[in-house]
């Protein structure tokens, strides 16, 4: 390779920071615009969900366990889970499950 | 003040446990990858303790790998990692706005998918130690994660790294769904949500879309939509 490994791990982390850091240091005031405002509200769930699935299912080694871990993790937030405990949830049940599904 | 500081900061620390574990599971893959792209382990470990991005580390290393420009990789890092400019931008709006700039600069650098959803998600203003606490967390499992991927490789038993790469996503279901229940529109949302993500995935019509354009295709078009729809009234926009 021709070019320096650490330098181009200093131009991504550049380029990544200022993505990261512009919008929350530029926008110093409330922004009153109704639209922008339920845009941004709406946001964070979107993009959660998005992310989750169908993600999920190709994570684990199985898509069964995948789905099995779906199923528990939002039937255990729906009644209330914590964050922590649902995570630690999830895990266990592929872990378990992998035992018997490959 | 400074008790809201720590108790915030403490909060943080715990919250940011789940991540860890799952940044370990997943970073591990992202090693591997390092690894097969001829970087050493402090070349990786460095990588990711400074850019916390799976899918933009793994673009970046892929591209150093193939010999590529400077340029190619810092643009091709910017497409990956463009959702944080939404997240940035909602977190803005979720800050006091008379927070100093130093906290600003601070809380930019530790804007990950995981961080940011956690730390969007709590009751009314959001206090920065709040993510400084899970980045305190959080970025030690990537970067040693990391280390253990290009170490490692491929002895981990595999059913380890699966159950641990699980714990991301009900991270982020104990986020999404509690607001189901209270509100008809997030409900209804989280279920094309779904839909379009996977008919995303499924589709070859769309294979030549990286998974980061993905997210942010999608969580543009069905947000704008809901708040063209559905506009939320007063308060609730940043008490999210």
């Amino acid at each position: 390779m021709g070019h320096s490994v650490y330098l181009y791990i200093l131009g991504m982390w550049a380029v990544s920071y200022l993505i990261r850091v512009l919008p929350l240091t530029l926008i110093r005031r409330e922004i009153t615009n109704k639209t922008i405002r339920s845009f941004l509200y709406y946001v964070p769930y979107v993009t959660l969900a998005v992310m989750t699935f169908p993600a999920i299912l190709s994570a684990t080694q199985s898509p069964i366990s995948g789905a099995l871990a779906l199923v528990a993790g939002l039937a255990l937030s729906w009644f209330g889970g914590s964050l922590f405990q649902v995570s630690v949830a999830c895990c266990a049940i592929v872990f378990v499950a992998e035992f018997f599904i490959k | 003040m400074l008790t809201d500081r720590k108790k915030w900061f403490l909060k943080g620390l715990k919250d940011g446990i789940p991540i860890m574990l799952g940044y370990f599971a997943v970073s591990i893959a992202l090693g591997i990858s390092a690894r097969n792209a001829g970087m050493t382990a402090p070349q990786a470990t460095i990588a990711s303790a400074l850019i916390m991005a799976s899918a933009g580390q793994y673009i970046g290393f892929t591209l150093i790998a193939a010999g590529a420009s400077y340029l190619e990789v810092v643009v091709m890092e910017a497409i990956a990692n463009a959702r944080y400019l939404l997240m940035s931008t909602a977190l803005s709006q979720k800050v006091d706005p008379a927070l100093p700039l130093r906290h600003r600069l601070l809380m930019g650098l530790w804007i990950t998918d995981e961080i940011f959803g956690v730390s969007v998600s709590v009751e009314g203003r959001l206090n920065p130690f709040y993510n400084y606490g899970m980045a305190a967390v959080a970025t030690p499992g990537w970067a040693l994660g990391t280390l253990v991927g290009v170490v490692l490789g491929n002895a981990l038993p595999a059913r380890v790294v699966s159950a641990l790469s699980v714990g991301l996503f009900g991270m982020f279901m104990s986020i999404f769904v509690p607001p189901m229940r209270k509100n008809r529109v997030i409900a209804m949302l989280v279920a094309v949500s779904f839909a379009a993500s996977y008919a995303m995935n499924a589709l070859s019509l769309f294979d030549g879309i990286s998974s980061g354009m993905k997210i942010i295709i999608l969580t543009v078009a069905i947000s704008l939509g809901a708040a063209l729809l559905f506009p939320v009234k007063g308060e609730g926009a940043h008490g999210a």
